[in-house]
């Protein structure tokens, strides 16, 4: 027998219960939909923190003051120190490594920002001219920080896109003056609305000078440096130095702690990933329970056919043809709906990105082909059963039963 | 053509053997007419069945057309019957979701013949036994008649040499009975061999050669002068 004829009078049987094998379709298809739509969700999860990482900067290279140990308490812990602060020299010095490409200072405080009578709290960011580019930043006016010494205290500022709004509003911002805490800051720019980025919201924010904010918070370390290895390559070698010229210029002593993006990155990736591979495996088990709901409507068939099959048997058609032709219905009513399936999992990715249009949903390749195969799969193992069942029957007593 | 010797089909039924036929010794040429007549449970049924390698003998040997058929395997059996062997049954037993033509083309795709060839033989046949204008119905919309005529032309497609018929007019009216026979009868003019089962002494006188049967014995053999 033909493959084409195989197909064809598998389809014709399943045509003739018509109902039956609607449900059994749906059935598959909301099993390879809910894989689809699941692995889509985490991989959509995965890639929007990958995005949001990447948003931060390229090649970028955190560094903190203190040191995390396993142990949880330093010697320094015990004599009641807290770990030494990271000064604006130390900050300087790392450029004169090779694989650093450029840094930028951070000291952050909370104070209150006035205009007239316009006042609210913000978050105020000390920083160099070269955060712009180490923090990808765009500005919408006027200028960001000058160039300079890193040890200007120059009064200037530049706003974050909400905080222009609420105290300017559609009024021109750049050139006027505000008050931060007791200090007047005249506005140089305004940061482009770029809405929320790891937890930092730069819509938020107001950044001045570090040295500026070490006047105006009465600190002199820096809460974080932001290092930009010359290129991906770079990043071990640029760690290495960082940690290498912090200790030279601190006794010694590693007493900072550096985190790569990358790291970071790598670990979030792994998370995610493992989290997609998690929720499609739960879904997959919809599947498995398609897959039975295949052998019973198999089974059901085999007993509702019994006559047929016997006739087929007299006709001359082999036990092994027979089997073929339920493992084709089968292969036909799992392949049917999981194609289905994929439609209706593409669908309801397309809604979920329409309702959350930050998250990048979209099921990846290897799942999609893993759903598939696995639908497949399942409904031609679950019909292994059915099928030998089929083969097997005796044509005298199939014909004979009425 | 068909040579059957000492066959015999021993039944477990329970813990009791029963036999069904009994040292069996049959001899049929091509293009013969033969009436196997008998009582219920006189083995009639059996005997039919293990012609048409339904069912195997628990002894004895049976050669079609020279070769033994006895030990063919599953395979084997089944490509002889799709071969040689035609089925007519009292129910009709045709596919009740394919038309009459699909019911007529199914030996031929069993077959793994060309679609052309089909389609050609399935013409032909429709044509012969006047269901031409039936081609596109399906069983539940055709008559009695006209169903064992499907069944026939379907028994026929693949040209076999021997066509077992088991109570082909079982179903049927006395007049439609009668223009089945007439329809088989005309095969046995083109050299196949004809075996009806049939309890009925007036179908069974119809055939140049009557068999009797009773417990699973041939108790009379006659053959009528033509």
């Amino acid at each position: 027998m033909r493959v084409a004829d195989t197909l064809q009078f598998a389809s014709t049987s399943l045509r003739s219960s018509r109902s039956r094998t609607l449900l059994m379709i749906l059935a598959m298809s909301i099993g390879v939909g809910s894989v689809v739509v699941l692995t889509a969700l985490g991989e959509g999860a995965r890639r929007y923190v990958v995005d949001q990482f990447s948003s931060l900067g390229t090649n970028l290279i955190i560094m903190l003051p203190g040191r995390t140990e396993t142990a949880g308490l330093t010697p320094g812990m015990l004599l009641g120190q807290v770990p030494r602060e990271i000064s604006l020299d130390d900050a300087q010095a790392l450029l004169r490594s090779r694989a650093i490409k450029r840094i930028a200072p951070l000291t952050v405080g909370t104070t209150h920002i006035s205009l007239d009578a316009r006042n609210r709290e913000v978050v105020v960011l000390g920083s160099t001219s070269e955060l712009l580019k180490v923090r990808h930043m765009d500005l919408s006016h006027g200028q960001f920080l000058p160039p300079g010494d890193i040890h200007d205290s120059t009064s200037v500022c530049v706003l974050g896109a909400k905080i222009k709004r609420e105290l300017f509003g559609q009024r021109s911002a750049v050139g006027a003056w505000v008050r931060l805490g007791d200090r007047r800051f005249r506005v140089v720019g305004v940061l482009s609305s770029q809405g929320e980025s790891m937890g930092f919201n730069t819509d938020e924010l107001v950044i001045i000078p570090v040295a500026s904010a070490h006047m105006l918070f009465n600190t002199s370390g820096l809460f974080r440096i932001l290092i930009e290895a010359k290129s991906r390559d770079a990043i071990g070698q640029a760690t290495r130095d960082a940690e290498q010229i912090l200790a030279q210029r601190h006794n010694s002593e590693r007493d900072v702690t550096v985190i790569t993006q990358d790291a970071v990155l790598a670990t979030f990736d792994r998370i995610l990933h493992a989290l997609t591979l998690a929720v499609g495996g739960i879904a997959a088990i919809s599947l498995a329970v398609a897959g039975i709901l295949i052998m019973n409507v198999m089974l059901i068939a085999v007993a509702q056919r019994v006559r047929e099959i016997g006739l087929l048997k007299a006709l001359g058609a082999p036990a092994a043809q027979i089997r073929k032709l339920f493992f084709a219905e089968a292969a036909l009513l799992s392949g049917v709906g999981s194609a289905a399936g994929l439609i209706l999992g593409e669908i309801g990715t397309a809604v979920i990105g329409q309702i959350y249009p930050a998250l990048p949903v979209a099921a990846p390749w290897w799942a999609v082909l893993a759903a598939f195969g696995t639908a497949l799969g399942t409904g031609i193992l679950f019909s292994v059963w059915p099928a030998r069942r089929a083969a097997q029957l005796d044509p005298v007593t199939a014909l004979a039963r009425s | 053509m068909i040579q059957l010797e000492n066959i015999s089909r021993i039944f477990a039924v329970g813990d009791q053997q029963v036999a069904a036929l009994r040292d069996i010794d049959l001899n049929l040429g091509a293009g013969e007419y033969l009436s196997i007549m008998g009582p219920s449970g006189s083995g009639k049924s059996t005997l039919l069945n293990l012609i048409g390698l339904l069912d195997r003998p628990t002894s004895g040997t049976y050669r079609l057309n020279g070769g033994n058929v006895t030990d063919l395997n599953d395979e084997q059996q089944a490509q002889v019957r799709r071969e040689q062997i035609g089925f007519v049954f009292q129910s009709f037993h045709l596919v009740p979701r394919l038309t009459a033509a699909m019911n007529i083309e199914l030996p031929l795709v069993l077959a793994g013949i060309a679609i052309e060839e089909r389609k050609a033989r399935v013409a032909e046949l429709l044509q012969n036994y006047g269901l031409a204008d039936r081609a596109g119905h399906r069983p539940d919309q055709l008559s009695g008649g006209q169903r064992q005529r499907v069944a026939i032309a379907r028994a026929t497609v693949m040209r076999p040499s021997v066509l077992l018929a088991d109570e082909p007019t079982g179903n049927l009216d006395h007049t439609t009975g009668g223009e089945v026979l007439k329809l088989l009868e005309q095969l046995v003019e083109q050299n196949i061999a004809l075996v009806i089962v049939t309890h009925d002494a007036e179908i069974g006188a119809r055939a140049a050669r009557q068999l009797h049967m009773l417990d699973g014995r041939i108790v009379s053999d006659d053959a009528r002068q033509t």
